[in-house]
């Protein structure tokens, strides 16, 4: 790019490295794209952005709450639900997998909800967190979607969900199959009450979650280069025998198998997020009521008359 | 022939040696003998299949012999008029599926099928669909929706098809829909695990008013290899992983998430087809009689409510 970058950068990183020993970890975060060491302060000011390569970092739910929400925010209780209803022991057992996560994490279980507004509209919102044991999704993480689902209803609020989850939890077996049923008919809810229901998919988003709740919004945007998927990258080469092509599964290349809408950068979400939800709860507004001059596209265009439409109807049949 | 059926089938085959020697030579009388023998096979497959582990569980589950989708379809439906298509993009021989008629009753079945024969499960890619396949399923459902039709489900399928065409055309989509359209419809749903319920793959068209599984049959959130490899690191320990899943149709009943066990042949589906088939049609027929009395909107909230409750107590 330039002599900063080029130059003065990689010194730097050099210098930083040799001396990684003796700054505390936590101070300097290495980019998992491009591993590049970046300041904490400056990854934090960039919003969890990687400022070199644009590597959007995976960020927990009060991140979230507080890009859309800005300074105020309720947070929804979320109803604590039976653990471990298999007794479910591996190599580990179930529970202390759970304790470890929860004491890692600081929180229940993978998913945090708050109710706040966004550009004047009520909202909810539901962020999985892929550090709590994947994001995967069992008891808790289907009570908490359906929970929130339910006060977006109550609320008249639009329902917003932030995915990240490697898929079921293995450890709760089939309750955690039936969380699939269950999310789905939550958001069912939702949409019936003629409330917008928009998913917002990030790193990374794959297995059970994606083939439910994940894949059914009204409208669906995705994080930059966030990994979304239904297989796994091993499963599927180890089915096909062969590599996969580039930028499989990544956000873009499901936005152009037609999957999501939209790919959208951290800077962009609040305001996109406040947009869609604007036009959907809001189809009266006063911004929409006089389109600006010099306005393209079909909206700009008188509609044609009836006879016209059948007309060219005729005339394509004709070809 | 399954490993822990050896013994069975060994003293099985020693009846039909001395059968076979007491024809051949008058004046050998075994009779004795092989009644012994008769006693003590069936002895054995008694108690064998009374404690099947969840392991033998999903090998019976898999067994190449067990009635799959097609058979049921061919012994319990008349009539039966296979569609084909999403009307998207292709046609999947995975899932079948069609128009036919179910104890004079016209109804839209459908399901995996496995495939038996080697070209044959090719063909059918060993009960794995692909996207088009839960399109095509939506479409059927809707179809029954629109002339008031009961849906009839029959789930037999590893999972759902992991390659990049699956991936690129939306597989995970193709599932979540499927299950909204399960949620969705005002005519009555019954889903019969038959083998394997293999994950999403399976839940995707098991989200019924009605399920119903076999005896020996399976239904898990992930197979057992594939528990064992990612938990244990060790695709070996799949029956260890089988048991922690808690599997089984006994289990599955136990914790409400299946609404009947369907008792098979002693010795399992495979020993008789058409006895299983039969009981299986029973089933059915007795959850249909129930479910067509419910009006359809009712159908449906309480099929939404069930699910939303369901695996929420312990």
């Amino acid at each position: 790019m330039n002599w900063l970058t080029n130059y003065v950068r990689p010194r730097l990183r050099a210098l930083v490295e040799r001396r990684r020993v003796e700054v505390p970890e936590n101070l300097w975060h290495p980019c998992p794209a491009c591993e590049r060491m970046i300041f904490h302060r400056d990854l934090d000011a960039n919003r969890r952005v990687c400022p070199h390569c644009d590597h959007h970092f995976r960020v927990g739910a009060d991140f979230r709450f507080r890009e859309l929400f800005g300074e105020t925010w309720e947070v929804l209780e979320l109803p604590r639900v039976a653990v471990d209803p298999l007794r479910f022991r591996d190599l580990k057992r179930y529970t202390d997998r759970l304790r470890d996560a929860q004491s890692r994490c600081g929180t229940h279980d993978a998913v945090a909800a708050a109710a706040g507004e966004l550009a004047g509209l009520p909202v909810v919102v539901a962020v999985m967190d892929f550090a709590f044991m994947g994001g995967s999704m069992g008891r808790a993480v289907g009570e908490a979607i359906v929970t929130a689902a339910r006060e977006a209803v109550r609320r008249r609020a639009a329902f917003v969900v932030f995915t990240a989850s490697g898929g079921a939890r293995m450890q709760e077996g089939m309750f955690s199959l039936v969380q699939m049923a269950r999310t789905t008919a939550a958001v069912q809810e939702v949409k019936e009450a003629g409330l917008p229901y928009v998913v917002v998919l990030t790193d990374p988003t794959t297995g059970g979650v994606t083939a439910s709740f994940a894949m059914l919004g009204d409208v669906h945007i995705a994080e930059p280069g966030a990994l979304i998927g239904f297989a796994g990258r091993r499963v599927i080469e180890q089915t096909i025998r062969e590599r996969l092509p580039d930028g499989f599964q990544t956000a873009e290349y499901l936005r152009e198998h037609g999957m999501v809408d939209m790919v959208v950068h951290r800077f962009e979400l609040p305001a996109t997020l406040a947009r869609v939800l604007d036009l959907l709860m809001r189809p009266r507004a006063a911004a929409a009521a006089e389109p600006t001059a010099g306005d393209e596209g079909p909206a700009a265009l008188p509609p044609p008359a009836p006879e016209q439409d059948l007309e060219a109807l005729d005339e394509a049949a004709d070809d | 022939m399954l490993d822990f059926e050896k013994p069975i089938v060994e003293l099985e085959g020693k009846v039909r040696e001395l059968r076979q020697l007491m024809e051949n030579n008058a004046e050998l009388d075994l009779a004795d003998e092989i009644e012994r023998l008769e006693q003590r096979a069936a002895r054995l497959l008694a108690q064998t299949y009374a404690r099947l582990t969840p392991w033998q569980k999903t090998q019976v589950a898999r067994h190449p012999d067990r009635p799959h989708t097609g058979d049921y379809v061919a012994a319990l439906i008349e009539d039966f008029t296979p569609l084909a298509g999403d009307r998207l993009y292709g046609e999947d021989p995975a899932m079948i599926g069609g128009l036919g008629r179910f104890r004079g009753r016209s109804v839209v079945v459908l399901g995996q099928e496995k495939g038996r024969e080697t070209e044959d499960r090719v063909r059918h890619n060993f009960g794995m669909a692909r996207p088009e396949g839960y399109r095509k399923a939506q479409r059927l459902m809707r179809l029954a929706e629109r002339f008031g039709l009961p849906v009839l489900t029959f789930v037999d399928t590893p999972g759902a098809h992991p390659g990049v065409g699956a991936e690129e055309r939306g597989q995970a989509e193709a599932i979540a829909r499927t299950i909204e359209t399960c949620l969705d419809l005002r005519v009555p749903v019954v889903a019969t695990v038959v083998g394997e319920g293999g994950s999403g793959g399976a839940i995707a068209i098991a989200t019924a008013d009605r399920v119903l599984m076999l005896e020996h049959a399976v239904y898990s959130v992930i197979s057992p290899e594939g528990c064992a490899a990612i938990l244990w690191r060790d695709a070996e320990k799949a029956p260890e992983a089988a048991g922690a899943l808690r599997l089984t149709a006994q289990d599955l009943h136990g914790f409400g998430l299946v609404d009947e066990i369907v008792e098979e042949p002693l010795g399992g589906a495979h020993r008789a087809p058409q006895t299983t088939i039969a009981r299986v049609g029973d089933a059915i027929a007795r959850h249909l009689e129930e479910l067509t009395e419910i009006p359809g909107e009712e159908l449906r909230a309480a099929r939404r409510r069930r699910f939303l409750a369901m695996g929420t107590a312990s």
